[in-house]
């Protein structure tokens, strides 16, 4: 494969592989539908996608194979700005936004907005804060600015610590999200689907690390973002709301505020003992596009949105991403089409649920549901089909014979799912769906892992522990770490721990908690050092999971409202107190790094740390 | 690089820091402060959208991707103007 050779050569022909690679893709697509009106299974055509899939990143994964150590940590620093963005956006959409998301809004409301807001708006701190100067800076891993900039093992070992947690929290809840998607598509049980996924997963990265996670997870942003417009497209512009529904939407909008009254949503709650009846399943009883009334309501909003996007700017596995830019200047730009690439899917979201809801309610519309005789509904396909696996339910509480708002159930999950088949479109869309859940999670978890790993590879094994370590050494050091760390997510997940582990926001929450104003004080304050640093982290993380503990186990009555999603307010809080107060009372940096803080902070000039170190 | 001197440093860095500051502050009234305000917004129509709803779902996101780009050109043309840019 001469394309795949290093050089200029491979950098230039980029728009021209992944160009070829799309229309392979559309293709295939093209050539499953075919094969459905030829009487083919949608088990089969489910199967045929996620393999098809998963085998191409495979052989990319295996033609970016290196020896080297800055493709392995860095991706030789020859990524297009472009490129990156692609590569970041899939990095950055979870296997969370690609289900979950749609059905949040669905169920949640304008409420559930703060996760898009939060979740985009995060990158505009990336670019003006840190992205740029940490490239500028030149290192490999989020510690290695950290105990550079401060100094110190104990500095690097404390980014470490967080980075870890962090990651580590994210990641299980991506293998288990692999593993119940290939479990469906595939037809395996759970615990083998996570171990399937995780083999993908580690053939994406381990050969070849930074390199071959780049130029997988363009290929993944490809097939996600195709597999999620598709679907709206197509239903879209069949319901007649033309075939790009975002701007026009609105009229849906209105229709479902005009039905909300009508229908009671909002006012009729479900009676009984829904979680114990129906777990995992709720009833829509909040309002579309109306906010909640007062202070508190907005203070959770703005909060939740806070600590997405303090929690997005202090996430290891998406800072290093721009660390693989060729300059400063490619680094900067490299965040706008990282938040272009991820605008694309984030604002696609609320269509989705607001089109699938007025489906469902608008009684002037052939799939509506609410209002209709229980009986007729509960034999439509779409229904029974997710209530026979415990998606879905539908209970006549008040024996009318009539489905009124509280008497149908759903879990949000399977809202991205089930639209396709609501408006009545062909399995094709489901086996391309489950491609794009697939493609969203596994690039998460590759970056993710490789962030751990390469931490703790570079940072714990050779900055600490053995400093003399040769090249190859090293790098066999982190894909034997790679592979443990997989490993053990693949445990925790396949176990079913990760109810445990909690929710993805808690990820967002401790890496504000520890490193965000470690990082951006690096930069912006000349004068924070290494107490301050490390007073920063640690009182930071401490604070924040005492603060999660006592608000979800101990019992503790959250303050203004901030729940155990939002527990990243008070640990930042505290870390900056912390950061601030010790830097003032301790001696300033010296002169030395009073300098290189000045280097990071002009774009020109070599980088802090050499190309390969 | 013996060329860029300590006031040229420091100049550069002043702009730079104002330039982080501007959009720092449309970040903060896209983020929070026009969400806070959802509610009374929401009186309003856009496009057939109620304004809180649609600024959440679509209007703050098209401010920051558009914003980032900007940016991005502006602290370009800062770098370049002090001459402390990347040979292209």
């Amino acid at each position: 494969m001469a394309f795949f050779k290093k050089g200029t050569t491979f950098i230039e022909n980029l728009p021209r592989i992944y160009g070829l690679y799309t229309g392979g893709f559309l293709l295939f697509f093209a050539l499953m539908a075919w094969f459905e009106t030829l009487g083919m299974k949608a088990d089969t055509i489910g199967v045929l996608f996620v393999s098809f899939t998963v085998v191409i990143y495979a052989v990319i994964g295996w033609l970016s194979r290196t020896m080297q150590v800055d493709a392995y940590y860095v991706a030789g620093r020859q990524v297009p700005p472009v490129f990156n963005g692609m590569a970041t956006a899939a990095d950055w959409m979870s296997g969370a936004s690609f289900v979950a998301m749609a059905g949040g809004i669905f169920l949640g409301g304008h409420a559930y907005l703060a996760f898009v807001v939060g979740w985009t708006g995060g990158y505009v701190l990336v670019a003006t804060l840190m992205a740029p100067y940490l490239r500028k800076f030149g290192c490999y891993t989020v510690p290695d600015f950290i105990g550079t900039r401060y100094g110190g093992n104990v500095t690097r070992l404390c980014a470490v610590l967080v980075l870890v947690v962090a990651s580590f929290t994210y990641v299980t809840a991506q293998i288990n999200a692999t593993g119940t998607i290939a479990a469906r598509a595939l037809h395996i049980p759970f615990e083998v689907g996570v171990w399937f996924g995780l083999v993908g997963i580690l053939l994406c990265s381990m050969l070849g690390g930074m390199r071959a996670v780049t130029w997988t997870q363009v290929a993944q942003y490809i097939v996600l973002i195709i597999a999620y417009l598709i679907p709206i497209f197509w239903m879209s512009s069949k319901q007649g709301f033309g075939v790009f529904p975002h701007l026009v939407y609105g009229d849906a909008v209105s229709r479902i505020m005009e039905l909300e009254p009508v229908l009671q949503v909002g006012v009729l709650k479900p009676t009984g003992d829904i979680a114990a009846q129906f777990p995992g399943l709720k009833a829509l009883t909040v309002l579309h596009a109306t906010p909640g009334e007062g202070p508190i309501a907005a203070w959770r909003f703005i909060t939740l949105t806070a600590c997405m996007m303090i929690g997005t700017a202090s996430l290891p596995h998406i800072l290093m991403r721009y660390f693989t830019t060729p300059t400063v200047r490619a680094a900067r730009t490299s965040v706008a089409w990282s938040l272009f690439f991820i605008f694309l899917l984030y604002f696609s979201a609320p269509a989705l649920a607001t089109f699938t809801k007025l489906q469902l309610l608008d009684p002037n519309l052939m799939t509506s549901i609410i209002g209709k005789s229980v009986e007729e509904v509960s034999q439509l396909a779409w229904i029974k089909n997710w209530a026979a696996i415990g998606m879905l339910a539908i209970k006549d509480f008040n024996g009318d014979g009539l489905l009124q708002i509280n008497e149908f159930f759903i879990r949000g999950d399977i809202v991205v799912l089930a639209t396709p088949e609501i408006a009545g479109l062909p399995y094709v869309i489901s086996g391309l769906v489950a491609a794009g859940g697939m493609a969203a999670a596994m690039s998460t978890a590759d970056g993710l892992l490789l962030a751990i790993a390469n931490a703790l590879s570079h940072d714990l094994y050779y900055k600490i522990i053995d400093p003399k370590a040769e090249t190859k050494k090293r790098l066999i050091v982190a894909r034997v770490l790679l592979l443990a760390i997989g490993a053990l997510g693949a445990i925790v997940a396949s176990f079913k721990l990760t109810g445990i582990l909690g929710a993805v926001a808690w990820a967002f929450d401790f890496a504000m908690s520890g490193l965000f104003f470690p990082l951006v004080l690096g930069v912006w304050w000349k004068r924070a050092n290494r107490p301050g640093a490390i007073a920063g982290m640690l009182v930071g993380l401490a604070a924040g999971t005492w603060y999660l503990y006592m608000v979800k186990w101990g019992g503790m009555v959250p303050w203004w409202g901030m729940d155990d999603l939002r527990f990243g307010m008070v640990g930042a809080a505290a870390s900056v107190v912390a950061m601030v107060a010790v830097t003032l009372m301790t001696e300033a940096p010296d002169k030395e790094t009073q300098d290189m803080v000045d280097e990071v902070r002009i774009p020109s000039g070599k980088t802090i740390l050499a190309s390969q170190h | 690089m013996a060329t860029i001197t300590a006031a040229n440093r420091e100049a550069h860095w002043a702009r730079t820091r104002n330039l982080m500051i501007i959009h720092l502050v449309i970040w903060f009234v896209f983020s929070y402060l026009v969400h806070w305000f959802a509610p009374q917004l929401n009186q309003f129509t856009f496009l057939k959208f109620p304004v809180g709803f649609y600024l959440a779902a679509q209007g703050s996101l098209v401010v920051f991707v558009v914003q980032l780009f900007v940016f991005a050109k502006q602290q370009d043309n800062i770098d370049r103007q002090f001459g402390v840019a990347e040979t292209d």
